[in-house]
């Protein structure tokens, strides 16, 4: 699969020459030097091992953290230069373990978007069974239930709900499917995969598992101790002579070396 | 006398006399309830406030309670003799069991559900009233019923300053030197104590979230 032709306007999401360091101290350096474009309706995996930066790089993106140098822009505007709650609230994310509320109902945890934006409580309901649907949880069901009355994948199927709510044109992906058992987590990857090309949203997906990566994104970013230090198609990714790629692959059996 | 007839004969200023320590105790904790909960959201958010409310609110439940009523008397408004200097006392000395729990309560809640919470677009507010608070609600009444309990013991002591309530009968009892007219003040005091733990106790159970 080919990466689209970079044009100003397909760009959704810009890293350009972004440093992050924790409290501004040079020595603590997270994110080192990373200039990245994410092209719009594309998904974009950030692979890396714990701690080369993937989560703080997509927490740049919805301006949770701020670059100690260089800028992140979103549909061409700086993240620091725009209010962080209108950026957030066209930004769905999903993280490990969901975060669901736990004192809300399914229903509440969905539509929780649409009442920050003050929709009409029909519409929101409304929203809410499309959504519940579309993640395929039968609505009457799971509406009223609380989180803890729902397994692993089910709640982290609430969890893409939620942030599909407002209907975003981001979506932003923290290990979703890392907390799952194997057989459901392939099951979600699947459904994710079908449901990302239907929505055409713009994803970017951290996860440290090189097959979740192969199976989902269009490119892969690798990092390394903060550092950018390739990207490209998962061809390109199999293919690459890279120390950090050469250890994700030696992950994979053979025959899924080849085949990709 | 035993203490069965002594209750028997004066049961009508006994009643009376609970009366007061009830509505002495309410009105005391409502107020520390009113303090205490909006100081707690806000040194969860403002951290250089923290160690100070924190502080000082520990050295109030320092002072011994005899103490505390003594020194009030002579300041002016809040003190002199009666009613009005008791329940500054126990307003003092409620506060911080429920400053704690409603900041801890506040401060405890799963990191990923704040990291969601935030990455929706929720404001400051919007976290803390419609996440932190409801999560940290049971925690909260924890404190309150800590507070109420201590409270209501505490009030004994307030009838040394003129202020009414079981302790009355406690010191009277202990100026005659008499059990029968002590245990009708410490016993009412004890099962109001009791009655106020478990119901705090139910409540606190059904707001448990998880």
């Amino acid at each position: 699969m080919n990466a689209k032709p970079e044009a100003p306007s397909d760009v959704t999401i810009e890293f350009r020459g972004v440093n992050y360091c924790i409290n501004d101290i040079p020595s603590r350096a997270i994110v080192s030097n990373v200039s990245l474009t994410v092209l719009r309706g594309e998904t974009l995996v950030l692979l890396g091992r714990s701690g080369s930066g993937k989560t703080t790089l997509l927490r740049l993106i919805n301006g949770m953290l701020v670059p100690t140098q260089g800028q992140v822009f979103v549909e061409g505007r700086a993240t620091t230069d725009t209010d962080p709650i209108h950026l957030r609230r066209g930004i769905g994310y999903v993280i490990q373990e969901a975060g669901l509320f736990p004192h809300f109902t399914i229903a509440e945890n969905v539509g929780l978007v649409p009442s920050l934006e003050k929709w009409e409580p029909t519409r929101i309901a409304a929203r809410v069974e499309e959504l519940l649907q579309l993640v395929g949880l039968n609505p009457p069901e799971f509406s009223g239930r609380h989180p803890r009355e729902l397994s692993g994948g089910q709640r982290q199927r609430v969890g893409v709900a939620r942030a599909l709510a407002a209907d975003p044109p981001i979506l932003l992906m923290d290990e979703p499917f890392g907390a799952l058992d194997p057989v459901t987590r392939a099951e979600l990857q699947r459904e994710f995969s079908a449901l990302a090309h239907r929505l055409n949203k713009t994803i970017v997906f951290v996860t440290h598992d090189i097959r979740e990566a192969l199976l989902l994104g269009q490119r892969i970013a690798l990092l390394q101790a903060g550092r950018l230090v390739a990207l490209g198609s998962p061809q390109d990714f199999l293919r690459l002579n890279h120390p950090e790629a050469h250890a994700f692959c030696a992950c994979l059996e053979p025959s899924e070396r080849a085949h990709k | 006398m035993n203490p069965w007839t002594f209750f028997v004969t004066h049961r009508s200023e006994i009643f009376s006399a609970t009366l007061d320590h009830v509505t002495l105790v309410l009105i005391a904790m409502a107020f520390a309830i009113a303090i205490a909960v909006p100081l707690g959201m806000l040194i969860v958010q403002h951290r250089h406030l923290r160690s100070i409310a924190l502080g000082i609110a520990s050295v109030f439940q320092t002072i011994p309670s005899l103490a505390l009523f003594g020194f009030l008397i002579p300041i002016p408004f809040i003190g002199g003799i009666g009613r009005r200097t008791a329940i500054v006392a126990l307003i003092l000395y409620a506060l911080l069991p429920i400053l704690r729990n409603t900041y801890v309560g506040l401060s405890g809640v799963d990191p990923t559900i704040l990291e969601a919470a935030e990455a929706m677009g929720m404001t400051n507010t919007q976290i803390l009233l419609r996440v932190r608070f409801p999560l940290a609600l049971s925690i909260i009444l924890a404190g309150i019923r800590t507070a109420t309990v201590i409270t209501i013991g505490v009030a004994t002591i307030a009838a040394a300053i003129g202020a009414g309530g079981l302790g009355t009968f406690i010191f009277r009892g202990v100026a005659m030197v008499s059990d029968s007219v002590i245990l009708a003040g410490a016993i009412p005091a004890a099962l109001l104590a009791i009655f106020a733990d478990l119901l705090l106790g139910q409540l606190e159970r059904r707001l448990k979230v998880v």
